[in-house]
């Protein structure tokens, strides 16, 4: 059984936001990371704000620049089987395919799976964690084989969605809106580092709503894909993810994101992987050196050594793919 | 206990399906309407113990319920509704014995608050049979063994539902996919696989639904 909660489904943002500005108010969207976190008892609400009667929030907008612009509550599915984003920001939609199960896909949203919590088990168990307000991260001497080899601090969780890894190495920028106004700010600039502040994951405070996602035009000829590494085929999160966008040209590749998921309480992208390829003809050695690139500096806890080779793995094989697809 | 043998005093057989529906739902107030519902984006009517008027379609039916907006869909199609076919097996996303479809569209009723199905077109296992009719899909699983102890059967087969409705020829390799949100722990996977791609040959050239 769920805990107690009052419910409003406001027909206007305005409404809506009005109703988020109350203490104790929670956005549902999809609802298939609350509704989970609320029966775990891992956060608390005394009403849910659905905006699922918002149908301006909704779609895939192509923009007059060959960006796209998202609406929060697009399903990971509409992501996963847009004609425009599978030509276009390939690196979006493998990651939406690759995120949970058909039928949580059908339900949850973009802007939902970039806010969705941590799947920590202890954060989401009955721990008093440092994430839930305690002075302890159970995962750093407890068992820690999903945790984070790069960013851990006072929390080593890590961040669990597929899409924000794909939408950074897509240069991708998030609309916030609430009562007191908007702002719009680079994807990189949502999450937030333990370090700076360990009970929360993004900026987006208790009246803010995600209303889009802003993708800039790709870079010329740009070719992505996602390599996530788990161990079922489904429902699991990234063990290792590596979410690739190149532009290339004819003899060699010209822009190069790499964006890491499973491995960091944020996204993690590693510039000097993506510096190693830039200029330089995408063959199997270029990528070996990147691969390894990628992995440098990780710091492995007690039971995830093993992520180093895995995030070589997963860069490699997304490279590849790009290869192979070009 | 439920005694499922026909009593003779019955004019009417009874059969089990009818029957458990009778119980579970005559222990419930719901109430099915004929009347438009109201929008449900209103306001809905709340009153002094927290729970909520709506209205729920099921399976071309409208049902008008007091639910508690925590109540989750599954709980309301089981314990209100007496509609058993959706069955709680992790109640967290995780196995798909709760499949239903929204919108013709598979989602995890354990997953979806009532109060969120409203104005949705909601479709269970009940929905695919005529009375004690299967239907092909269900009758392409009976003889392909699509199943063994059955428990997930009813998400299983909901799962493959709305797959045919979007795919009327699915590939070996598309069935697998859009059945991948259903566990099944005898491990029929393999007889679901040939149950499906049964039902979509029967679909197309018996024409039957």
């Amino acid at each position: 059984m769920l805990p107690r909660f009052t419910h409003v489904q406001p027909t206007s943002i305005s409404d809506a936001l009005r109703e988020l500005a109350a203490p104790g108010a929670r956005v549902l969207a999809g609802g298939t990371d609350l509704l989970g976190c609320l029966r775990d008892r891992a956060v608390t609400a005394d009403k849910l704000v659905s905006l699922n009667a918002l149908a301006e929030l909704r779609g895939i907008r192509e923009q007059g620049d060959g960006g796209l612009r998202i609406g929060a509550l697009t399903t990971l599915t509409e992501l996963a089987t847009h004609p425009v984003v599978r030509a276009r920001f390939g690196a979006l939609s493998a990651a939406a395919a690759a995120a949970a199960s058909p039928q949580l896909r059908n339900q949850g949203t973009l802007g939902g799976n970039l806010c969705q919590r941590p799947r920590c088990w202890y954060f989401r168990g009955d721990f008093p964690c440092a994430r839930k307000g305690g002075d302890t991260c159970f995962a750093k001497e407890g068992e820690n084989q999903l945790h984070a080899v790069f960013g851990g601090d006072v929390c080593v969780m890590v961040h669990p969605s597929d899409t924000a890894p794909a939408l950074q190495s897509l240069d991708a920028k998030v609309r916030l809106i609430s009562a007191r106004g908007s702002r719009t700010i680079g994807i990189d600039a949502l999450f937030v580092l333990p370090a700076k502040d360990h009970t929360r994951e993004t900026v987006v405070e208790a009246d803010e709503i995600v209303s889009d996602i802003l993708l800039p035009p790709p870079p010329a000829g740009a070719v992505g894909a996602y390599r996530k590494i788990r161990a079922r085929g489904v429902w699991d999160f990234a063990i290792v993810g590596a979410a690739v966008t190149l532009g290339l040209d004819k003899k060699s590749v010209r822009q190069a994101r790499i964006v890491l998921s499973g491995v960091a309480p944020v996204p993690w992208r590693v510039a000097e992987a993506e510096r190693l390829l830039v200029g330089h003809e995408l063959s199997a050695p270029r990528i070996e050196q990147a691969a390894t690139q990628a992995s440098s500096g990780a710091a492995p806890l007690s039971a995830n050594a093993y992520k180093v080779m895995l995030i070589r793995g997963a860069v490699a094989e997304a490279l590849s793919d790009v290869m192979g697809a070009r | 206990m439920t005694d499922r043998k026909k009593d003779p005093r019955d004019q009417q057989p009874v059969s089990r399906r009818g029957f458990l529906t009778t119980v579970s739902t005559s222990a419930a107030a719901a109430a099915v309407v004929g009347v438009a519902a109201p929008a449900a984006a209103a306001p809905a009517p709340r009153d002094d113990t927290g729970t909520v008027a709506i209205v729920l379609r099921v399976n071309g039916r409208r049902h008008r319920l007091l639910v508690e907006p925590r109540d989750r869909l599954i709980s309301v199609l089981r314990e209100r509704l007496g509609l058993t076919g959706a069955k709680p097996g992790c109640e967290r996303g995780e196995c798909g014995a709760c499949t239903v479809l929204l919108d013709g569209v598979t989602r995890y009723s354990c997953m979806t608050l009532a109060v969120e199905a409203q104005e949705r077109e909601i479709t269970t296992i009940e929905g695919l049979a005529q009375g004690e009719e299967v239907s092909a899909l269900q009758q392409a699983f009976i003889a392909e063994d699509g199943y063994q102890c059955g428990f997930c059967t009813p998400g299983q087969v909901m799962a493959a539902e709305g797959l045919l409705r979007t795919n009327t020829s699915p590939t070996v390799d598309a069935v697998r996919a859009a059945m991948s949100g259903n566990l099944c722990r005898c491990g029929a996977y393999g007889h679901i696989v040939k149950s499906v791609q049964q039902a979509a040959a029967a679909r197309k050239t018996g024409g039957a639904k």
